[in-house]
């Protein structure tokens, strides 16, 4: 067993963990945020998305140990006290989304592409979001939400700067 | 059965709107809890024993050194089993815990609970079972030819369904024949099976757990249990998908007997291989088609023999026969009809409810032969649909007459107007080739090819099954509002029932709020999320209790107010009088009453077939649905890209029209996967690829754009003249895209789902 510090969400958490341990069910059972899902063990269906270092990954392909420092960031980690983060609001608006499982993944690769290009060409959308697999809505409307999310980012950018 | 009664179509949200989902911030937030993240500070893990061989005698179980693991509390084997040791959606023939036979490779033999999902996983390993293992039977048409070992008593044959239907013997001048296969194909829900059992102080077990029908559960959990149905309580734990496959019990009864046996709640999850074991899959099937028409390609009969793999145990077996039976001419007059279906037994995975059940295997057959009667006659694809479309009054091969719109013909020409997407020209962008990004083609060997295909399905449940559903309205005032709720035992399993539900009461009591409340067994049954029933059954039952609600309201209004109640209306909040307009604030009439109704609601009651001639008014409703999908194929390589997959359906009214916008979508994708890419492969009843790495399911860049068209032509019999939609876009997209690749290169193509090296040769 090792003791190992994550920041999750912004909170501090020091967990003893076996070697073996993955992230997701250190996040899930252990820190006790049960957002992030296990939809396949493999690496395959991006249900266990969460961000890690700033860089969206699958964690049940991730022991925990290797996130020892970590900055974490799950689904519960995106809204803000102000409300829902605009990716949060277009899946919703949109209904890009059915029974929900696969969010944390569709959420976070959203969020990552936004931050990285705020007006991403079509392309970009799709590579986003094909290594998260949906069973519920043929992706159209989870493709919406993403170009959704894409026009209220560059609406907000379209502000005039503060002085 | 539906009324004349005026509803309020203006209400706010309503049926007709698309308003976002009440559950929709829970789950954007990551809040929502599935059933997978019930939690209890004290409970146990429970895990499953599952036989490696799919057909073996069992000679011995010893528990001993699984027992003697440090943190676990119980292994339990049959003989802890108090009640009845099988279950089963139509047949009780499935042992909860295996005797002294297991007839599929993932046949559950002990359970275990332990303090540490691994310490429980270990102790399975610690289980010591004799196993003789015997030669396993996986061959349907053996079966019904009475070949091999019984699987069970009585025969391999589960159901056998004839329909004899005008004259028997007749001849055609066009005759075109056809052998086809339908692969095994995965409901792929993403949230793997999973729930919470919590022993109850008065000996019995509240179960928290992801499921389609709470109430089918429970029937089946007491009997295992030997318990009382009071003592056994469900209620519906979040669900991640379903599509058929959470229809049959997986943890429900294991996880029960684990806790009341330890007496300390007991959760159980599966991973992704687990669950290919742990769930019932699409039947693969064989069909053998002989169409006979005259030379202008108008059907003079139709011949079939379908056979239909149920694997180990029945579960839906004999509806999903009846379905391949009573729907195996498709959506076609057809004046002479002999057909034989036959759902089997054998020692591969058993198979039951998915999407479409039994609809789906016989329209790859039938729309297969539909193409090669149209090149057989010289006519277009599209054309030789039209001429034998069926229609509202179509006498289909059950006798049944078909009573509501069956706009077939609609479709079809609609679909055929759509624009095509552009053809490729000049210097392709690789990336959209066939392969993609890995660049393997320049676009020499690519060809594209269009295909048309249409289906049929029946909605609810059939053949004089006794379908309802029970729904709780409560109106009265809160906090100075008018406030509903409403309470089923429907599941919401994604499809969206829970708007669906708020906008019939909206609609119906003109109030804004309504509240929904858990989905659980303290109210009567509400039918299963299945078969594409639950808008129009537990939405009929919602709307007859809130009618009910309504009249009492506006008796009491008259009461009150001293008005002529058949003056009176109630809508946007307000009582209002046909003749002096707003009277009254709905929230001051209310005052301390509250109007509280529970109704059981019915269909029209359906007949049974007969067992010889597979005559009877067997169906309560049709959908219908038409693809056309454009395919680019790669005939050196074998690779294929759905270029476009267009769609016309309609549903009778749209309720939530993006809702019904998300079926289409979605059950259409699902189509393209057992068409291109789908398929459970079974080795000797041995399952070759229990994961995601290896049984494939669409990616976003699997599913081309889709054109949806929605005809809203109301059936008279429904409420609001809807119709199920979640089905009819699943059966029509497989066979239109086979179309498509046939037309690209020419090849007959009698499999799905097609291959690479059925495209290549090789």
């Amino acid at each position: 067993m090792q003791p190992i510090r994550l920041t999750v969400n912004g909170d501090k958490h020091e967990v003893t963990v076996d070697p073996r341990d993955l992230l997701v069910y250190v996040i899930r059972e252990r820190i006790g945020l049960t957002g992030t899902n296990v939809g396949c063990l493999t690496g395959d269906c991006g249900a266990c998305t969460v961000t890690l270092d700033g860089r969206t990954a699958k964690s049940c392909s991730v022991l925990a140990v290797t996130a020892d420092g970590s900055e974490i960031r799950t689904i519960e980690g995106l809204a803000s006290p102000a409300g829902l983060d605009p990716v949060q609001e277009a899946f919703w608006k949109e209904n890009g989304f059915q029974c929900g499982y696969c969010l944390p993944g569709m959420l976070l690769a959203t969020r990552e592409l936004l931050d990285e290009d705020p007006d991403p060409a079509e392309e970009d959308i799709t590579r986003t979001i094909d290594g998260n697999l949906c069973r519920c809505t043929g992706y159209t409307t989870i493709l919406r939400a993403v170009r959704t999310a894409a026009r209220r980012a560059q609406h907000r950018d379209e502000r005039p700067e503060r002085p | 059965m539906t009324t004349t009664e005026s509803t309020d179509v203006t209400a706010a949200q309503g049926i007709g709107t698309s308003p976002v989902r009440p559950d929709g911030t829970m789950k954007v937030r990551g809040e929502f809890a599935y059933s997978s993240d019930l939690w209890h500070e004290d409970m146990l893990w429970g895990a499953t024993l599952r036989s490696p061989h799919p057909y073996a005698h069992i000679t011995g179980i010893d528990i001993s050194a699984a027992l003697a693991l440090p943190g676990v509390y119980a292994v339990l084997t049959h003989t802890d089993v108090p009640g009845v040791n099988r279950y089963g959606l139509e047949h009780p023939d499935q042992p909860v815990l295996a005797e002294d036979v297991v007839r599929y490779q993932g046949e559950p033999v002990a359970i275990v609970a332990a303090d540490h999902p691994e310490t429980a996983r270990r102790a399975v390993a610690k289980i010591d079972v004799g196993y003789e293992v015997l030669e396993p039977v996986t061959d349907s048409e053996a079966a019904v030819a009475g070949e091999g070992p019984e699987l069970h008593p009585g025969g391999n044959v589960v159901r056998h369904v004839p329909i004899r239907f005008g004259e028997q013997d007749v001849t055609a001048d066009v005759v075109v024949t056809g052998r086809y296969e339908v692969g095994m194909q995965d409901q792929a829900f993403l949230g793997p099976e999973s729930g919470l059992a919590v022993p109850a102080e008065d000996g019995g077990v509240d179960l928290f757990v992801a499921t389609q029908w709470l109430h089918v559960d429970q029937q089946q959990i007491v009997a295992a249990l030997g318990l009382p149905k009071d003592k056994v309580r469900l209620t519906l734990g979040g669900v991640g998908g379903a599509f058929g496959g959470r229809e049959d019990l997986s943890i429900q009864v294991h996880a029960c007997l684990l806790a009341l046996h330890t007496g300390k709640p007991v959760k159980m999850v599966y991973n992704r291989e687990e669950s290919f074991y742990g769930h019932v899959h699409r039947h693969p099937a064989t069909l053998y088609y002989e169409h006979g028409a005259d030379r202008d390609g108008r059907l003079v009969y139709v011949r079939a023999r379908m056979y239909l793999d149920g694997g180990a145990y029945a579960s839906t077996t004999g509806a999903v026969s009846g379905n391949a039976a009573t729907l195996g001419v498709g959506p076609y007059s057809v004046p002479n009809v002999t057909i034989d279906c036959w759902g089997t037994y054998s020692n591969n995975p058993p198979c039951g409810a998915m999407r479409g059940f039994g609809a789906v295997q016989a329209a790859f057959a039938y729309e297969s032969q539909m193409d090669r009667l149209a090149r057989a006659c010289g006519l277009d694809p599209v054309e030789v649909r039209l001429r034998n479309a069926m229609s509202e009054g179509t006498r289909l091969p059950t006798g049944q007459v078909v009573d509501s719109a069956a706009p077939v013909d609609e479709l079809l020409t609609r679909l055929r107007a759509m624009p095509l997407p552009a053809d490729r020209s000049g210097e392709p962008d690789l990336r959209h080739l066939p392969g993609g990004v890995s660049n393997t083609t320049h676009g020499e060997g690519v060809v594209r090819g269009v295909g048309y295909a249409v289906g049929i399905k029946n909605i609810c449940f059939s053949e004089g099954f006794d379908d309802y559903s029970t729904a709780r309205v409560r109106l009265e005032a809160l906090g100075g509002e008018p406030a509903a709720t409403v309470q089923t035992a429907a599941c919401e399993v994604g499809q969206g029932l829970v708007t669906i539900l708020q906008q019939i009461i909206r609609t119906e009591l003109g109030v804004e709020q309504v509240t929904t409340l858990p989905m659980d067994t303290s109210i009567g049954s509400a039918g299963s999320s299945s078969a594409s029933r639950q808008s129009y059954m537990t939405g009929g039952a919602v709307r007859a209790a809130a009618l009910e609600v309504r009249a009492a309201l506006v008796e009491h209004a008259a009461r009150i107010l001293g008005h002529d109640r058949g003056d009176l209306s109630v809508g946007g909040g307000k009582v209002v009088s046909r003749t002096d307009g707003v009277l009254a604030d709905l929230v001051d009439v209310l005052g301390d009453a509250a109007f509280d109704r529970t109704v059981e609601w019915r269909h029209r009651p359906t007949e049974s077939l007969d067992p010889e001639t597979g005559q009877g008014n067997a169906h309560v409703q049709y959908g219908f649905a038409a693809h056309r999908a454009v395919v680019d194929v790669d005939t050196e390589l074998g690779l294929l890209k759905v270029v476009a997959l267009d769609c016309v359906q309609d549903v009778g009214k749209a309720l939530n029209p993006q809702a019904v916008l998300g079926q289409i979508q979605g059950g259409s994708a699902q189509g393209l996967g057992l068409a291109v890419m789908e398929e459970i492969q079974t080795e000797g009843g041995v399952i070759r690829n229990p994961s995601f790495t290896d049984y494939l399911i669409p990616t976003v860049l699997d599913m081309p754009p889709m054109r949806i068209e929605v005809l809203e032509l109301a059936d008279p019999h429904a409420p609001y003249g809807l119709r199920g939609v979640g089905e009819p876009p699943t059966i029509s997209s497989t066979p239109a895209i086979v179309a498509a690749i046939r037309a690209a290169t020419g090849l007959a193509l009698d499999r799905v789902p097609v291959r690479p090296e059925h495209l290549t040769g090789t």
